[in-house]
């Protein structure tokens, strides 16, 4: 890749935009994007990450503001800096598009998760799963003589953790939410 | 007041209090009920055209020679497909349209009705926003929106899909005073610290140059003025993509010609040798670039732009600013002056006649011998004989389009329409009615290829019903142009499918739709045919018959740098390494 060519006093921008024209480190951010709940909004996010060739690693979206008819889209994605600084540019293109926020750059943020993990095992398994689970701080939502449904929110990197504690104990089913974050502070 | 009325004459209403007096269209059974009312008046002129694609086309073609949104009226299903092509090309090329389609009845959608199709769902990509209206009550509002959004940041087409049951249905009429105020409210002004840096970055540039694009067009017309009065004021040399022809004057002392692919040698060697580059409404087109690492290497980057998206997308910008052309200009200009006016007098008189070293190159240089006419010529001898008139170009796309780029001048904006980010073959006949209905006096020409023309010729119907005195300058070589170039070039001259086998004459053609043909293949004609083609009051299809194996250059291949421009056909053995064949 080239080598950082920056010139001195070229740029006004922070040393965050300073970096070589096809730096190619990928980088995950997430962006939390506020659009007016109206049919099809979804539809144009999804389809310009498609159409672009962006990664989608999660994304989530609900109405926020009932009087307001928005909602807030919270999408994880990975790619050069060049690319996130385009995916939110186009964001940001799109009419019924409000805001758009790269959580990742502006300052300290939250970022939960809940999934939903069906265990299913007899004997030492199912105990040893109910003690990982508390250890994880996991509830249980459903239980049977053989199986239980443990409920779990954090990071998706504990979420992460958890499955694969919970696989060799007879994992059996799973269901996630996809992120949804939120910057620290006022 | 409240106004109650059905949805088909609120949107005759909406487009009337929107200042629209021309619809292009195509009438079907989704949108009678809208066609039922626009019989039923006289303020907007509805132009019947001969296929929806040309609608769109035509519309562009109305828009970009005005300035105004271009709006359509075409029927679902089939009637919103054919119109995509148009709808991409526009949204490309960001041209403001307002496309009204109709819709089945709103219980019938998803049920595969008869002439159904989920013209939201085709279009979302390929519009700048589209909207399907579920109630009539909404409808007056979301066709003022839809002006609002096609029109203002970066131009671009919108779409309304209306179903059938919502024109019939009443609501009360929005007028636009009372419309609901869009969120959506681009940034006009730039950033002064940008212009600041800009300022600064001009007054110290050795070798500067303006490299301006169809942004500067689409911004209206104090753009084009204080586009000339910065270049005039600090004698900066500046060259144009193909979209922003017109926006500096070809007259000019300044000006350098197009840059690009197959753009003017100096024009190309000054953006690879600068020291300083203003984009200014232009986007780095890979037309434009070439070879991105080798990208004019040495140059402070400036990017005017109003779409925030267009800047670092393909090339990093030292300075970017974000805002409306004309409003940026202004408070450039604004800034140098307070600032003393100070520009780099002799380094910039130097790097001019490091240009005019590069300017007796003449690279456009041919020469016309033999009994056939070389394409060149006939549009050199159209320039000269048209030069003087009230004249509209248009293009088709290929070859003669890369030819009228360069051989035609333009000395204003709005006065040039060609596809260029698409590419539309078939987009230059239907787009020289739409410029013939907004300007029914001048002169307007449509430079084409026999093949591309032939793609639209359906539209010889429109051009005879509403006597349109379209020129259908048709360079005809018997040959898809460009694509066999590239097949010489790139494909070990195996031209496949790249010739036009039983074409038509074009003279009966024309004779048959009750127009005039004319065709031409002796040098020593020429001049009389293109005055005959001019005196004929009504259309005109001119068949002119020229070189076949002439190739379009300069020429960048593909996969190189702006200064390894191929100059002539002597220069094109070996000149394309293999990885550029894999390129477009």
């Amino acid at each position: 890749m080239s080598a950082l060519k920056i010139k001195k006093g070229s740029s006004r921008h922070s040393a965050y935009n300073l970096r070589p024209q096809f730096s190619d480190v990928q980088e995950t951010h997430t962006l939390a994007v506020i659009v007016d709940n109206e049919p099809g909004v979804l539809a144009r996010v999804i389809g310009l990450f498609s159409g672009r060739g962006y990664n989608i690693d999660s994304l989530t979206v609900a109405e926020v503001d009932h009087t307001g008819h928005t909602s807030r889209i919270t999408i994880v994605t990975t790619g050069t800096p060049q690319v996130i600084e385009q995916i939110k540019a186009q964001l940001g293109r799109i009419v019924p598009v409000h805001e758009v926020h790269d959580l990742t750059v502006e300052g300290a943020s939250v970022e939960r998760e809940l999934a939903l993990l069906k265990v299913a095992g007899e004997g030492e398994k199912r105990v040893e799963a109910l003690r990982l689970a508390d250890i994880f701080r996991a509830k249980v939502v459903d239980s049977t003589l053989t199986s239980f449904v443990f409920e779990i929110t954090g990071g998706p990197e504990k979420i992460d953790a958890f499955a694969d504690l919970m696989r060799p104990l007879g994992l059996h089913e799973m269901a996630r939410t996809g992120v949804a974050a939120m910057s620290r502070g006022v | 007041m409240t106004r109650q009325m059905s949805g088909a004459k609120m949107v005759v209403q909406a487009l009337r209090d929107q200042g629209v007096n021309v619809v292009f269209g195509y009438p079907g059974g989704a949108v009678l009920p809208i066609y039922d009312e626009i019989f039923q008046q006289n303020d907007i002129r509805h132009i019947l055209v001969r296929h929806e694609q040309a609608a769109v086309h035509a519309a562009e073609g109305y828009a970009r020679s005005t300035g105004r949104p271009g709006v359509v009226l075409v029927t679902s299903g089939p009637g919103a497909t054919n119109a995509v092509t148009g709808l991409t090309d526009a949204l490309m090329d960001s041209i403001p349209l307002v496309v009204l389609t109709g819709q089945v009845p709103t219980f019938m959608i998803g049920n595969d009705a008869f002439q159904e199709a989920d013209t939201v769902g085709i279009t979302r990509p390929c519009t700048k926003h589209n909207w399907l209206v579920s109630d009539t009550k909404n409808l007056s509002d979301i066709i003022h929106q839809a002006f609002h959004v096609a029109t203002s940041g970066r131009p671009g087409p919108v779409l309304i899909d209306i179903p059938k049951d919502v024109q019939f249905a009443s609501a009360e009429y929005v007028p636009p005073q009372k419309a609901r105020t869009h969120h959506y409210q681009p940034q006009v002004k730039g950033d002064i610290e940008g212009i600041t840096d800009l300022v600064a970055a001009l007054e110290k540039a050795k070798r500067p140059i303006v490299y301006t694009g169809g942004g500067v067009i689409n911004s209206g017309p104090a753009a084009s003025q204080l586009l000339r009065e910065l270049v005039e004021a600090t004698g900066i040399p500046v060259t144009s993509t193909l979209m922003g022809l017109g926006a500096y004057p070809a007259s000019g002392k300044h000006w350098l010609g197009m840059l690009g692919m197959h753009g003017l040698y100096e024009a190309n060697m000054a953006m690879h040798g600068c020291d300083l580059m203003i984009n200014i409404g232009a986007r780095f087109d890979d037309r434009i670039t070439g070879r991105l690492d080798a990208f004019s290497p040495d140059s402070t980057k400036a990017h005017i732009d109003i779409d925030p998206s267009s800047i670092n997308k393909v090339i990093k910008t030292d300075i970017p600013i974000v805002g409306d052309i004309a409003h940026v200009l202004e408070d450039v200009l604004k800034v140098w002056k307070a600032r003393g006016r100070k520009v780099n007098a002799e380094a910039i008189a130097k790097w001019w006649g490091q240009i005019e070293d590069w300017r007796r190159v003449d690279c456009l240089k041919f020469t016309q011998s033999g009994p056939t006419i070389k394409p060149q010529y006939a549009l050199q001898r159209l320039e000269t004989l048209t030069r003087a008139r009230d004249r509209y170009i248009c293009t088709e796309v290929g070859q003669h389009q890369m030819w009228a780029a360069q051989y035609l001048r333009f000395d204003d904006p709005n006065r040039w329409m060609t596809s260029g980010g698409l590419g539309t073959m078939g987009y230059g006949f239907p787009a020289s009615i739409g410029v013939q209905i907004a300007h029914p006096d001048a002169l307007v020409i449509n430079v084409a290829g026999e093949a591309s023309w032939l793609m639209n010729m359906q539209e010889m119907g429109t051009a005879i019903q509403y006597r349109l005195p379209v020129k259908q300058f048709i360079l005809n070589n018997e040959r898809l142009g460009m694509v066999r170039q590239w097949q010489e070039l790139l494909h070990g001259e195996r031209y496949s499918h790249s010739w036009s086998e039983s074409l038509p004459d074009f003279v009966k053609l024309a004779e048959a739709f009750g127009a005039r043909g004319i065709q031409c293949r002796d040098p020593a004609d020429l001049d009389d045919a293109i005055m005959e083609m001019l005196d004929y009051d009504g259309p005109v299809i001119f068949d002119c018959l020229v070189e076949k194996h002439e190739n379009c250059f300069p020429m960048i291949p593909s996969g190189e740098p702006h200064n390894k421009m191929l100059l002539g056909e002597a220069s094109t053995k070996d000149a394309i390494k293999e990885g550029g064949a894999v390129l477009v």
